[in-house]
């Protein structure tokens, strides 16, 4: 099912598992975190992994996402899947525009383009103090209760909400991986005149995958606005692009699982290191150098190129 | 008072030389972003940075060994650009053979790290830089009053850009340089070692980041993050103008900052976001850029 190789799906299995036990054990709104950005991190690797294209303006998705949801649930009392929605749509929005202008260069040139896009979003969520806040953000968003009954005030509800997103996403992204869309993707990756001279039209497949990217980091932001109760600059500035980029390339480019291992270093980095200030950065960089210098697979891309299966 | 377009003159002029003056960072980075990547075939992500650490430089010639702004205008490139061959000789040139990204990435650590070093020494707010005395002070141009300081910057910036020109497109070295960016290979068969070429290709280009950094320690207060947003136009700038000529840089680097200059006057909220449109609306119209191949 979902095209899960057995090494996968035990790999699933075990997350599920990691999943149910963790509230008890380590402290729930850590690991909502590490599930929003996980999320967020699955679509940067749809980009990275499957079809090669490098967004440095990812956060633009994910922090518009979340500004939107906690605009609709604070000023306007929509219930939180309908924000989180909004947030996904959001995202997906802004996504098809700036994956529009993006595709028409390659490379570098489409890192830098996205990163200069982004750019545009976050001055906007300066400046926009009525709808995003400026430097405050948005503070003390409700969590109100899902579908209007089921209140999310419990962090425990809270968390079972956000792992069925996170858990839902695990499986979405699997999925268009591994579908007909997944492979001609791959094949465009692999050798993109070929692709073309078969008659893929190669820049509509870069666009499609730009959007489901932007859209799964306009859902996570907006999970993430939930669980955290703001939205802030740090969401949707450049910082934030070059977090989830470590996090791909630390857990693996192209693998499923590595993108979420490398969500929970680095967010646990964040959370346990907070004192040492900005050796943080220092630390989160001499991990981006050492990645690309002599850890290019990443955790879960050298794992599973020891044990000879795609994990 | 003297109105133009309906704004006021002295306002407009001195929009106009802000916009130069932005623009002449523009174009002093985005050359030296050129020269790198003509080269390295990578993109200098850590260009902002260097830009930091020579106007830093600048700031610690003066506070620790009493050297001034003259002195650092010299000292503060060589140190960043030693500082830079030693970096590409040790780790830069590890990833040569690999994906054009990793160079991106590399460089993405490295600006990183140095951002946060600078932050861990200096707090996010940094230090300021007093003008030279000998540029202190503001000139009447009859028009407008012009701080001299920003006249001279504007003069140094039209010097060092025009001298990069002359240097890469009509000297020797030059020809070199491009011989070696065309074909590496065959450049090496006729007995020039190109590793070193590459070594000083790379200093040379963060020495001119860092140049641009002491012409912007007067000017700006000196703080870890003052590349970073400068660096985010910049790449802009370069996507609007190809990374193919060093003129098309200087006259993109340049336009853009003027056109930024007059976006403040007529709509302030814009100039922020106006290089990044523009980049848009190139992307639109001619993909490729303006002065650029594929």
């Amino acid at each position: 099912m979902f095209g899960f190789s057995k090494a996968q799906a035990i790999g699933f299995l075990i997350m599920v598992a990691a999943v149910a036990i963790g509230p008890f054990v380590l402290y729930p709104i850590f690991l909502m975190q590490v599930m929003c950005f996980a999320l967020f991190a699955m679509g940067a690797n749809l980009l990275m992994g499957s079809i090669g294209l490098l967004s440095l303006g990812q956060a633009a998705y994910f922090g518009m996402g979340g500004y939107v949801c906690g605009y609709l649930v604070q000023s306007y009392g929509f219930t939180p899947e309908v924000g989180i929605i909004a947030g996904g749509l959001t995202g997906a929005a802004l996504g098809a525009v700036f994956g529009w202008l993006a595709i028409r260069r390659q490379t570098i040139y489409f890192a830098m383009i996205t990163l200069a896009l982004a750019q545009i979003v976050y001055f906007f969520a300066v400046q926009d103090t009525d709808f995003t806040g400026g430097e405050n953000g948005i503070q003390g968003i409700p969590r109100s209760a899902l579908f209007g009954h089921l209140s999310l005030n419990n962090d425990l509800a809270m968390y079972a909400l956000v792992a069925v997103i996170f858990l839902a996403g695990v499986l979405f992204v699997h999925r268009v991986v591994h579908s007909p869309f997944g492979q001609v993707v791959k094949a465009i990756r692999e050798n993109e005149p070929r692709a073309i001279s078969l008659g893929y039209k190669s820049e509509h497949y870069k666009w499609i995958i730009f959007i489901i990217a932007a859209a799964l980091a306009g859902v996570a932001g907006a999970t993430k606005a939930m669980v955290m109760g703001i939205e802030t600059l740090t969401d949707v500035g450049a910082a934030a692009s070059g977090l989830v980029v470590l996090m791909v390339l630390l857990g693996g480019i192209g693998t499923i699982y590595g993108p979420i291992l490398g969500a929970l270093v680095v967010v646990a980095m964040q959370y346990y290191l907070s004192s040492f200030g900005a050796w943080v950065t220092v630390i989160q960089g001499a991990i981006f150098m050492a990645c690309v210098l002599v850890f290019r697979r990443g955790v879960i891309g050298e794992l599973a190129y020891r044990l000879k299966t795609p994990l | 008072m003297v109105m133009i377009l309906g704004k006021p003159a002295p306002l407009l002029f001195g929009q106009l030389l802000l916009g130069i003056i932005n623009g002449s960072f523009y174009a002093m980075l985005s050359m030296g972003l050129a020269i790198i990547f003509g080269l390295l075939r990578i993109i200098n992500f850590a260009h902002g940075a260097m830009f930091m650490i020579g106007a830093f430089v600048t700031w610690g010639l003066f506070n620790y060994l009493g050297l001034g702004f003259w002195w650092a205008l010299i000292l503060s490139p060589l140190i960043v650009g030693a500082a830079g061959f030693v970096l590409e000789r040790t780790v830069i040139q590890r990833i040569y053979k690999l994906d054009i990204l990793y160079g991106l990435l590399l460089t993405f650590g490295l600006a990183q790290i140095m951002g946060g070093v600078m932050e861990n020494y200096f707090g996010s707010s940094g230090v300021s830089y007093d003008t030279p005395d000998l540029l202190s002070g503001v000139l009447n141009l009859g028009f407008m009053y012009m701080p001299v300081y920003r006249g001279f910057v504007v003069f140094a910036a039209a010097i060092i850009c025009f001298a990069t020109w002359f240097a890469i497109e009509k000297t020797k070295l030059g020809a070199l340089l491009r011989a070696a960016t065309e074909n590496p290979a065959l450049v090496q068969a006729f007995g020039v070692n190109v590793p070193r070429l590459i070594a000083l290709t790379f200093a040379g280009g963060v020495g001119l980041a860092a140049l641009a950094g002491v012409l912007a320690a007067p000017l700006y207060s000196v703080n870890p993050g003052m590349g970073d947003d400068l660096i985010n136009t910049v790449f802009a700038v370069v996507v609007i103008g190809g990374m193919g000529s060093i003129g098309g840089a200087i006259l993109t680097g340049f336009g853009l900052g003027i056109i930024e200059g007059f976006t403040d006057v007529f709509y302030p909220p814009g100039s922020a976001v106006v290089v990044f449109v523009v980049m848009a609306a190139v992307l639109l119209a001619r993909p490729a850029g303006l002065f650029g191949k594929a």
